[in-house]
């Protein structure tokens, strides 16, 4: 069986109307169908690993907004699910996030090594 | 009050920048300003009466949990805004990018025209703001 | 006259905001009174620790907004925003179009 990784560097393009981030969503989809597959973020999507985003209380019109985007925790529910979840650590310090900014679970990889973390999967999509 | 003439070009769901321009419109509707939108090339998709919400099987909820936004809802609730604050939304889409996608079918309120409308609308306007795609 | 320049995206995310803060600092130094208001993940530069001193720089001559729903989108505090920028309502938006700002988007 392949192990699949989303290789994820584009943040927050369309995640209030779709509620998530639709590569996260997408590889949590391929788990629940019974695939290997890990995440990296890397580039600006770092910051869909900082705990505490807030999305809640937008209205357009009459129309409110009830289901907010929680993206930390849709790692956090990958990360359960046992996606591995990946972040560019020079990434994350080039952009001033502090270490204990980021959510447990999300394993560190220094870019050197995004080559050979490329490497440990068979099949990878770059979002 | 002023009137604000605004240019969109990004789909529904594909861009951070269709929510920034509706909470700028919502924001002019409800400082009392009238607001004239156009919308370009994949935005005409915005106010696409066919849309749809869905349930959202990776986080077990149903259609009515899920309460997925449809951007049609977010134009008609503008509309409603605009009418309970007693200003003006203008919603106009452009004909051909309608045509050339199949988007006849638009929320009320929405009508057709051409960029001689923009140019017309923003003649006529104190702020002028162009929201282009990448 | 008034410039609003609003910039959407990071200098990570493209090569060409460098190019949009130096538009912001020209027009200011022709005597215009600029806004540069900073939305989406163009509010990313604006993080105290950011590795990338090119806004900080924009600040001494241009006022520099910071989006407070794109912030909070981010876990950004207002308070880790480095000095020259402020957190802001999109009012200030709304407010800078009715007044007839020249308006530009990037």
């Amino acid at each position: 069986m392949a192990r699949y990784l989303s290789i994820v560097e584009d943040a927050y393009r369309g995640t209030v109307e779709e509620q998530d981030d639709t590569a996260v969503w997408f590889t949590h989809a391929l788990r629940n169908a019974g695939a290997e597959a890990g995440i990296l973020l890397r580039g600006s999507a770092v910051y869909y690993a900082v705990k505490g985003q807030d999305t809640r209380g937008l209205r357009f019109g009459t129309r409110a907004l009830t289901g907010a985007p929680r993206l930390d925790q849709d790692l956090v529910a990958c990360i359960r699910k046992s996606v591995l979840v990946y972040l560019v650590a020079e990434d994350a310090a080039d952009r001033g996030i502090p270490e204990g900014e980021l959510l447990p679970g999300v394993i560190r990889v220094p870019r050197r090594q995004i080559g050979k973390l490329v490497d440990q999967f068979d099949r990878a999509i770059h979002w | 009050m002023a009137s604000i003439t605004i240019g969109l070009m990004d789909p529904p769901y594909e861009s951070a920048n269709t929510p920034t321009a509706f909470r700028i419109i919502d924001a002019a509707i409800r400082a009392g300003h009238h607001v004239n939108v156009f919308l370009y090339e994949g935005a005409v998709g915005l106010g696409f009466s066919g849309q749809k919400p869905h349930a959202n099987p990776v986080k077990g909820t149903t259609a009515e949990e899920e309460d997925h936004p449809n951007p049609k809802d977010w134009v008609s609730g503008l509309f409603a805004l605009a009418r309970e604050r007693g200003t003006r939304l203008d919603w106009v889409n452009c004909g051909l990018c309608v045509d050339e996608r199949g988007l006849e079918a638009q929320v009320e309120g929405a009508r057709r025209g051409s960029p001689a409308d923009l140019w017309k609308m923003a003649e006529a306007s104190e702020g002028f703001l162009f929201i282009s795609t990448r | 006259m008034q410039y609003l320049l609003i910039e959407s995206q990071s200098t990570w995310d493209s090569g060409s905001v460098a190019y949009f803060y130096g538009l912001a600092a020209d027009l200011a130094a022709g005597g215009n009174e600029v806004t540069l208001y900073l939305v989406q993940n163009g509010v990313m530069t604006a993080r105290s620790g950011a590795q990338d001193g090119r806004l900080a720089s924009v600040a001494r001559t241009v006022r520099v907004l910071a989006d407070d729903f794109s912030l909070r989108e981010r876990a950004i505090g207002p308070e880790a925003l480095i000095a020259g920028v402020a957190c802001s309502p999109i009012d200030a938006v709304v407010a800078l179009l009715a007044g007839g700002a020249k308006t530009l988007w990037h």
